[in-house]
C-alpha cells in the first residue's frame, strides 16, 4: 500500500504551514485540483471537524478545556481570565495577531485540571497567575 | 537495532536486554550495599564502588543490584561494602578499589567469599 | 554492556510534562553532570506512572524510592543527598498518614493495582524498543507467527474472555472470529485511538507510555484475521502520543517486527497512523472508518458490521487501544493466565481514570468485578476535606451515575447495565456533596449536543430539546411534567438514534433522574438547588452554535 496522506492529514499540513493557521478557499481548491477531489466534498469535510478553521487565526492557538474535570476545577474562571488578559472572546484573535482563543474537548489532562494547550504544548494546574506568566512568556518570544 | 530474523534471535536479544534492567526488576541474584556516609566517602568509598562497577562491566555480569546506604556506624572499618548472595550477608571492611575488583571476581560472580577481608557474616 | 547503579525513572506522561516535568529533568541532569555521576546514574523518561496529581514524579531504583511534586530546585538536594550519599530526601517523598515513607510498591494506590495494560507504563522508556523487548515485548507476536496457526490465536483470545474495552464490551474473540471468517483477500485491522470521553485518558497513557504494546497487539490481530495492513486512528489533540507512535513504528520496522516476512515467516504487516481533527463522534467505529476514508465522520447503519464490510467496504477488525494492549500478554502467557483475573463473564482488568473529588486522582488498573467502594476508598484514598460522597459518574457522556447506595456493586458490564450506567472507556468522576446532579447531567448533555454529527433527527433535535428543558430547570424555570418529558424524550432518543452516540446520550440524564429524582424535584417545585451550584435565575446566555449538528457555513 502506498503511503499517500489521507485528506484529513493533508488539510492539517496545509493549515499548519499557513501563517494564519487556516484553510483558505484558494488552498482548498488547489488541493482539490491536485488530487482530483470535489471542492464541495473537501469543504464539507473541513467544516465538519472542529480543528480546521476557515477563518484566519493567530500565530498561536490556545485550546482551553471546558469539559467535565476541568469544569469541576473551575475552568470557567480561567476562561474568563484568559478573555480578559487577551482582550478577546472565545473564538476570537488578539489584536496583535499573536493568539486565537478556542475551547477544546477533553485534553486528557484531568488530574492537572484546569488545563490548556498552546499549539502542541500542554499546560496544567492553571491559576490566574500561571496563565499571566505563560501568556507573558509567549509575548516576550520565549 | 538490526533486523530480527527469527523467534530464537528475539529470545536471545530479550535475555541480554533483561540483564541490563535488573536494577528495576527487584530480583537480582546479588545485592551490593555500599556504605556512603561522610567517613566512607572520605576513605575512598566512591573509588571502590567505581572500580566494582567497572569490573562488573568488564566481566559482563549484570545480575546485580547496587544500593547505597548511609553510614553503618562502623567508622573505623570504612569503606564498607556488604554482599547479599545465596542467603548470606557478608560485610567487607576497608575496601580499596583493588579489593573491590577481587570481590567482584571471586565473591559476586563465583560465590566464594574472601575470608581475610570479612568483618561480619550472617544468614539473611 | 553499561551498568548503571541507579536508574532514575522520570514520568514523562502528558500531565507531568504540563506540570513542569521537563524543567525538573533538565535541572537533574545539570546536577548529575556537576557531580560527575553520568556513568552511574541512568535517567529514563517513562510513560505515565498513574498518580497524575503527584507530578512531576520520579522513582529511583533499585530501592523504588518515590519522589513527588518535584520542582527544578529540588534536584540539587536529591543528587547530593540521595545519589551521592544514599540518604533519601524525605520531604520530597510520598508520605502516608501514619508518617511512613513508602517505596513505590508499598503505596496503596500502586500496590492494590493489577497491571496488564499498564504493565510497562512508568517502568520503561517508551522510545526504546530494547526496553520493551527486555520486558518480554514481541514474544507474543513471535509465539503467534512462529508456533501457532491463525485459528489457534483466535481461539486463545476467545478462551481468554476478553471483551472490548472501548465501551460496548463486545466479546473480542468473537469479533476476531467473524473477521477471520469473512470473505475477502484484503482485510484491515484498525485501532480506535480517538479517545474523546471527557475525563478519560487511559488510551493516551498507553500510546505515550508503551506504544509497542499496541503495535504488537495489532500485528497479532493481523495474523489471526488475515490482514496485512493496519491503521491507528489517533485524535489530533494527542500530539505527544502521535510522535511516540511514529517513533515506535519506525523502530519496529527496522527490527523487522513490522513489514515484510516478520521474524522470518510468511506473515507481513504494515502499520500507518491516521490523525483525526476534533470530532468526538469519530470514536464511533463506523464514523471512524468514514474519517479514515477522508469523509465527514458520519456513522453508517449497522448491519453490515465492519467485520464483513468496513474500511473501503472490506472486512475490517476494529478494536480499542486498551483491548489491543491486552493481546500480547494473552498470547504469550496463555488465556488461562488472563482468565484467572476478574470474575465470570468479565475477565481481566480494566483501566480507569479516577478524577474529581477524590484524594488520589490518576490512572488505575484493577481486576474487573472490584467494587466502586474499593476503588474510591482503598485505592483513591477517599473523599478529601471530610466531605460526603454523593455519586460516581462512570462512562462519561454515555454513562450514568452510581449513588452511595450502590457502592458495593461489582464493576462489571452486566451489573453496570442494571444500574443504568455503562462501563464506557473507563472515565470515573467522583462527586461529593458540593456537586449538583442536574448541573452535571446538563453539562454532559451540552457536550453531546455539541458533538452530534447531525445526520439523524432523534439525536440532532432530541438532545437539543432535552438540553433546553434542563437549562430551564437550572435557571429556576422548571415546571411540573418536565421530568416525565425528559424521561419519555430520552427513551425515544435511545431507541431510534442511528449510532451509539445518540443511543447513549440520554443516559446521564435518565440515570441521575433515577437516583436523584428528589434533587430534580427541588429545582422544579421549590426553585432550589440543594448543592448551591445552579444560579436558579434566568441568565442571558449567548447561545453558541453547536459545533457540528447544525453548523452554518462560515463566510
Amino acid at each position: 500500500m502506498e503511503e499517500k496522506k489521507h485528506l484529513l492529514e493533508q488539510l492539517h499540513d496545509i493549515q499548519d504551514a499557513d501563517k494564519e493557521h487556516h484553510l483558505s478557499t484558494k488552498k482548498v481548491v488547489e488541493l482539490s485540483e491536485k488530487h482530483g477531489y470535489s471542492p464541495a466534498k473537501v469543504y464539507g469535510v473541513e467544516t465538519f471537524y472542529t480543528m480546521y478553521s476557515t477563518k484566519p487565526r493567530g500565530k498561536h492557538i490556545i485550546r482551553i478545556c471546558e469539559n467535565q474535570s476541568c469544569h469541576m476545577a473551575n475552568a470557567k474562571n480561567m476562561i474568563h481570565h484568559l478573555e480578559k488578559k487577551l482582550e478577546t472572546h472565545v473564538g476570537g484573535t488578539t489584536e496583535d495577531g499573536l493568539f486565537t482563543l478556542e475551547l477544546s474537548s477533553c485534553l486528557g489532562m484531568c488530574s492537572v485540571s484546569p488545563a490548556m494547550m498552546i499549539d502542541d504544548v500542554p499546560y496544567g494546574n492553571l491559576t490566574e497567575d500561571r496563565i499571566d506568566e505563560i501568556i507573558n512568556s509567549y509575548k516576550e518570544g520565549k | 537495532m538490526a533486523k530480527i530474523s527469527s523467534l530464537e534471535e528475539l529470545r536471545k536479544i530479550r535475555n541480554d536486554a533483561k540483564e541490563s534492567m535488573k536494577t528495576r526488576s527487584g530480583n537480582a541474584k546479588v545485592r551490593v550495599f555500599a556504605s556512603m556516609g561522610t567517613v566512607g566517602i572520605a576513605g575512598g568509598a566512591r573509588e571502590a564502588l567505581k572500580a566494582m562497577i567497572d569490573e562488573l562491566e568488564k566481566r559482563n555480569f549484570h545480575d546485580v543490584e547496587i544500593v547505597e546506604g548511609g553510614s553503618m556506624g562502623l567508622d573505623k572499618e570504612e569503606p564498607i561494602i556488604r554482599i547479599e548472595r545465596d542467603g548470606f550477608e557478608t560485610t567487607y571492611g576497608k575496601v580499596t578499589p583493588d579489593m573491590a575488583r577481587q570481590i567482584v571476581a571471586q565473591h559476586i560472580i563465583n560465590g566464594q567469599m574472601i575470608s581475610e577481608w570479612v568483618i561480619a557474616r550472617n544468614e539473611k | 554492556m553499561k551498568i548503571y547503579r541507579i536508574h532514575a525513572l522520570i514520568c514523562a506522561g502528558g500531565q507531568c510534562i504540563s506540570a513542569g516535568g521537563n524543567d525538573f529533568e533538565a535541572a537533574l541532569r545539570v546536577e548529575i553532570e556537576k557531580h560527575g555521576l553520568e556513568d552511574e546514574v541512568q535517567i529514563v523518561e517513562t510513560g505515565c506512572m498513574g498518580a497524575c496529581e503527584m507530578g512531576p514524579m520520579m522513582v529511583v531504583y533499585p530501592e523504588g524510592t518515590l519522589y513527588i511534586n518535584l520542582q527544578p530546585e529540588n534536584a540539587k538536594e536529591i543528587v547530593e543527598e540521595h545519589f551521592l550519599k544514599g540518604r533519601k530526601v524525605q520531604r520530597f517523598m510520598w508520605q502516608k498518614e501514619d508518617g511512613h515513607f513508602p517505596t513505590l510498591n508499598e503505596v496503596p494506590f500502586f500496590a492494590l493495582q493489577t497491571k496488564i495494560v499498564l504493565r510497562n507504563c512508568g517502568i520503561i522508556n517508551p522510545e526504546n524498543i530494547d526496553e520493551y523487548i527486555a520486558y518480554d515485548g514481541y514474544t507474543g507476536l513471535g509465539k503467534a507467527v512462529g508456533e501457532m496457526t491463525p485459528q489457534e490465536v483466535v481461539k486463545e483470545i476467545e478462551d481468554s474472555g476478553l471483551r472490548g474495552r472501548g465501551g460496548a464490551g463486545f466479546p473480542t474473540g468473537l469479533k476476531w472470529k467473524l473477521t477471520a471468517q469473512a470473505q475477502g483477500d484484503q482485510k484491515y485491522v484498525v485501532c480506535n485511538a480517538d479517545e474523546g470521553d471527557p475525563g478519560a485518558y487511559m488510551d493516551r497513557s498507553v500510546l505515550e507510555g508503551d506504544p509497542h504494546t499496541l503495535i504488537e497487539g495489532m500485528a497479532i490481530a493481523g495474523y489471526a484475521v488475515g490482514a496485512n495492513q493496519g491503521f491507528i486512528y489517533c485524535r489530533a489533540e494527542y500530539p505527544l502520543a502521535i510522535k511516540r507512535l511514529q517513533k515506535a513504528i519506525q523502530q519496529a520496522k527496522m527490527a523487522g517486527l513490522l513489514g515484510k516476512n516478520i521474524l522470518g515467516t510468511d506473515f507481513s504487516f504494515q502499520l500507518s497512523i491516521r490523525i483525526g481533527a476534533g470530532a468526538f463522534v469519530c470514536g464511533e467505529e463506523t464514523a471512524l472508518l468514514s474519517s479514515i476514508e477522508g469523509k465527514r465522520g458520519e456513522p453508517r447503519k449497522k448491519p453490515p458490521y465492519p467485520a464483513t464490510s468496513g474500511l473501503f467496504g472490506l472486512p475490517t477488525l476494529i478494536n480499542n487501544v486498551e483491548t489491543f494492549a491486552n493481546i500480547p500478554v494473552i498470547v504469550s502467557k496463555g488465556s488461562s493466565f488472563f482468565n484467572a483475573i476478574g470474575k465470570e463473564g468479565c475477565r481481566g482488568t480494566k483501566v480507569f481514570s479516577l478524577a474529581g473529588h477524590v484524594n488520589t486522582t490518576g490512572l488505575i488498573e484493577v481486576p474487573l468485578g472490584i467494587s466502586m467502594k474499593e476503588i474510591i476508598y482503598d485505592i483513591g484514598g477517599g473523599i478529601p476535606g471530610g466531605k460526603v460522597f454523593k455519586g460516581a459518574l462512570i462512562g462519561g457522556p454515555s454513562g450514568g451515575v452510581i449513588p452511595s447506595s450502590q457502592l458495593d456493586v461489582p464493576i462489571d458490564y452486566e451489573h453496570l447495565n442494571t444500574l443504568g450506567a455503562i462501563m464506557g472507556s473507563g472515565g470515573l468522576i467522583v462527586m461529593d456533596e458540593s456537586s449538583c446532579m442536574v448541573d452535571i447531567a446538563k453539562f454532559f448533555l451540552q457536550f453531546t449536543v455539541d458533538e452530534s454529527c447531525g445526520k439523524c433527527t432523534p439525536c440532532r433535535e432530541g438532545t437539543r430539546q432535552m438540553y433546553e428543558i434542563l437549562d430551564r430547570i437550572t435557571q429556576g424555570e422548571g415546571v411540573p411534567g418536565d421530568i416525565e418529558k425528559l424521561e419519555s424524550l430520552g427513551k425515544v432518543i435511545q431507541d431510534t438514534s442511528l449510532c451509539g452516540l445518540g443511543q447513549s446520550a440520554p443516559n446521564p440524564v435518565l440515570s441521575s433522574i433515577r437516583w436523584f429524582r428528589d434533587e430534580y424535584l427541588a429545582h422544579i417545585e421549590k426553585k432550589e438547588c440543594p448543592a448551591g451550584v445552579c444560579t436558579m435565575k434566568k441568565t442571558t446566555t449567548t447561545k453558541e452554535e453547536p459545533r457540528r449538528g447544525r453548523k452554518k457555513a462560515s463566510t
